[in-house]
């Protein structure tokens, strides 16, 4: 008999840290010490605390032990396991208000106690590649009731009355979309449905958690979709960079055929739906939903101009609809629960909760999910635990390269679509990057621009060509040369390139320029008027600077520096070479005399 | 394929033993499992708990752990029953036989097996 759950995350996050060899010891070593029939091994998804794995809870204590290794395994096992004595030096510590460290389960840490998980429900709870487990946890029981207690049109009812919109970024509500697939083309001989599983966002990474810890949840999801509009084939383009979440959806779809809970004659109700996956080659572009249909019927992931619709005319030229993984994380739940329950939670626009990936300058990197009208404040210092390092805030980045950041002044605004729209930026997928008071604006600027100049496809102007003289003027003013003209024809640039293009690539590419210029222009007129990087940032601008007065002409700096760009005979002030200097900043780390400034 | 019946079969089954993972438990069953608990046979003993409370379908309200010595060696193996608004109960020298017991007056019924505790016992 089972008597105690060892949950280990299989995430891509905790894999890459080493969770397959703590498993595999951890299973071993339960062997060894005879306890196989009492304690069970489970393999999860992401618990979303990345930045402390591997990650490992011995239920039913709820005992979270984080940064484990194959070497604590013994002790674990024969101190906890078999004794009933937790490891306390490798238990995850919180420290309190009163400054006090104590242990904490992780249900109780404020990381997770603040959030509201509900597209995440199952990730780090179940075994992803066991579909037992997910019927154990009301799965597809939302299939059920709707198959044989629903009609599609009250399927769509109650979907348009949650206010469910669009994860992906635009926010489209998700009813409406469906509506409009299952009405507009009445004798539509065949209609699709499809999952957007191509994440490509630069440090957004909650759909394929969520394919990870929770295949079965969009398979019954887009089952259901199908119904409501009535199509019988669904299909989920994935990056190829996904190789776990492919694996667990190919093993997900695989039980949900054996169990008849995919294929013909659905549980005996006579409705038939399939789904198949189509892995994306990593083109950004192919997250648009027409590039990304034009992709899977095997052609160059290209955009196309809209009207038509996906609605009217999609994929195959047939009426689809196309949502996000995390929009179908939440079907199942609406569905069950009922609309109500999903509409009380949220602003007056924007219901239910959004997951978002914490990443950049922050204690905890990983993924949270928090109703919607959260602030960015309870994110990044309640949740994240705040910026490392003592450092001050200085903006957030949402929507990847096709967002804005958020600053100081906006911490205490309601994040929902209306308001992030508002104050320049955009909900995106839900990457969410933090950047200190180190961050250069402009950098990150350039970082994003040179991104979307990467994956422009090519087949507007606008984007090819403009998205390239934008980021060769930003490289003008990063290299000390530009002027105030640029930064108008910046801003210019940025505002064609935005009404012009073809798709939304294009569209929200000029968006983090737009809005660092906004927020931070005092930073470009730095760069191009004073000739100087205040956060230290571009290396063009910055120089090194010698203090004679402090100078003890100790040579160490000179011994130090890689190009021989400091002279200076011991005992005597030295110098540096600014032409031969490359402002690695060495020099200044070495000195101990504080005589080496940045400026 | 599986009939709607079936499904609901899978669920009843897989319920509890996903249940313990949610850390929701009211009542905690908490066994000595020290040394000197072991050598006084409190594996047995958990054993016993664990597989009465599912039998019963405690499973989602009742969770079996283990803990260290509790400090009263000579009366392993000891067990400690932590309820909700209500005072501890801590029952000595235990075997499988008196485990069932307590199972079915304590967990099930709700009464204290009095002549197992501590008090009885001293």
């Amino acid at each position: 008999m089972i008597r105690s759950h060892v949950l280990i995350c299989g995430g891509t996050g905790c894999s890459a840290s080493g969770s397959g060899a703590v498993k595999e010891a951890l299973e071993a070593e339960i062997a060894a010490k005879g306890l196989a029939d009492e304690v069970k091994v489970v393999q999860t998804g992401c618990f979303g605390l990345c930045a402390l794995g591997p990650i490992m809870i011995v239920y039913p204590e709820g005992t979270f032990y984080h940064s484990v290794t194959a070497e604590n395994v013994p002790e674990i096992v024969e101190e906890h396991l078999l004794k009933g004595r937790p490891v306390t030096r490798l238990v995850y510590h919180e420290v309190n208000d009163d400054d006090v460290k104590h242990a904490t389960s992780l249900s109780e840490t404020v990381f997770y106690k603040k959030q509201k998980r509900v597209a995440l429900r199952n990730c780090g709870v179940i075994n992803p590649e066991n579909i037992d487990e997910y019927i154990g946890v009301d799965g597809y029981r939302a299939l059920a009731k709707v198959l044989t207690e629903m009609t599609p049109e009250q399927v769509i009812d109650v979907i348009l009355a949650s206010g469910l919109r669009g994860r992906g970024g635009a926010g489209f509500p998700t009813g409406r979309k469906w509506q409009m697939a299952r009405n507009l083309v009445p004798d539509a001989d065949q209609k699709f449905v499809c999952c957007n599983a191509d994440e490509g966002d630069p440090g957004a990474f909650m759909d394929r958690s969520i394919l990870e810890g929770d295949p079965h949840a969009v398979l019954e999801a887009m089952t259901i979709a199908g119904y409501a509009i009535g199509s019988n084939q669904g299909y989920i383009y994935v990056r190829a960079e996904y190789p776990i979440a492919i694996k667990r959806l190919e093993i997900a779809i695989g039980q949900a055929h054996e169990y008849g809970l995919l294929g013909d004659n659905i549980l005996g109700t006579g409705f038939s739906f399939d789904i198949k996956l189509r892995f994306g080659a990593g083109a950004f572009v192919c997250g648009e939903e027409t590039a990304l249909m034009t992709s899977i019927e095997g052609n160059r992931g290209e955009p196309r101009p809209r009207p038509p619709f996906p609605a009217v005319k999609g994929l195959f030229g047939k009426p689809t609809i196309l949502n996000n993984v995390e929009t179908y994380a939440n079907i199942c739940q609406i569905i069950l629960n009922g609309p109500e329950w999903f509409a009380s939670m949220g602003t007056e626009t924007s219901k239910g909760t959004k997951v978002f990936a914490l990443g950049g300058k922050i204690q905890n990197t990983g993924l949270v999910e928090v109703p919607m009208g959260t602030t960015l404040r309870e994110v990044i210092y309640d949740i994240g635990g705040g910026i490392p390092n003592g450092k001050k805030f200085k903006a957030a980045q949402t929507g990847g390269p096709s967002g804005g950041c958020i600053t100081t002044e906006n911490l205490d605004t309601p994040i929902d679509y209306e308001n992030l729209m508002r104050i320049g930026s955009m909900m995106g997928s839900g990457g969410l990057i933090v950047m200190d008071e180190d961050t250069c604006m402009v950098d990150i600027a350039r970082f994003f621009l040179e991104f979307t100049v990467d994956e422009s496809c090519g087949k507007c102007t606008p984007c090819r060509v403009g998205t390239k003289r934008m980021l060769e003027i930003l490289d003008k003013i990063i290299a000390g040369n530009g002027t105030l003209e640029d930064i108008d024809r910046l801003e210019e640039l940025a505002n064609y390139i935005k009404s012009s293009s073809l798709c939304g690539l294009g569209q929200t590419a000029p968006n983090p320029i737009l809005s660092t210029l906004r927020y931070f222009r005092d930073e470009y007129i730095a760069h191009v008027v004073d000739k100087k990087c205040p956060a230290g940032v571009c290396k063009s601008l910055l120089r090194y600077k010698i203090d004679p007065a402090k100078c003890k002409g100790c040579t160490l700096c000179a011994r130090k520096c890689p190009v021989g760009a400091i002279s200076g005979s011991v005992r005597e002030a030295h110098t540096i070479d600014a032409a031969k200097c490359i402002k690695c900043g060495v020099c200044m780390s070495t000195c101990k005399f504080g005589a080496i400034s940045r400026a | 394929m599986i009939s709607l019946a079936e499904l609901a079969a899978i669920r009843e089954k897989m319920k509890d033993k996903v249940a313990v993972r949610e850390g929701s438990a009211q009542t905690r069953v908490v066994v000595g499992m020290a040394t000197c608990g072991i050598a006084a046979g409190a594996r047995p003993v958990l054993s016993a708990f664990v597989e009465g409370v599912n039998k019963e379908g405690l499973a989602e309200k009742v969770a079996v752990t283990q803990t260290g010595c509790i400090g009263i060696c000579q009366y392993e193996p000891v067990v400690e029953v932590f309820e909700d608004g209500k005072e501890k109960v801590t029952y000595v020298k235990l075997t499988p036989e008196k485990a069932e017991r307590i199972i079915k007056e304590h967990l099930v019924g709700g009464n204290v097996v009095t002549e197992y505790t501590i008090g009885a016992n001293g």
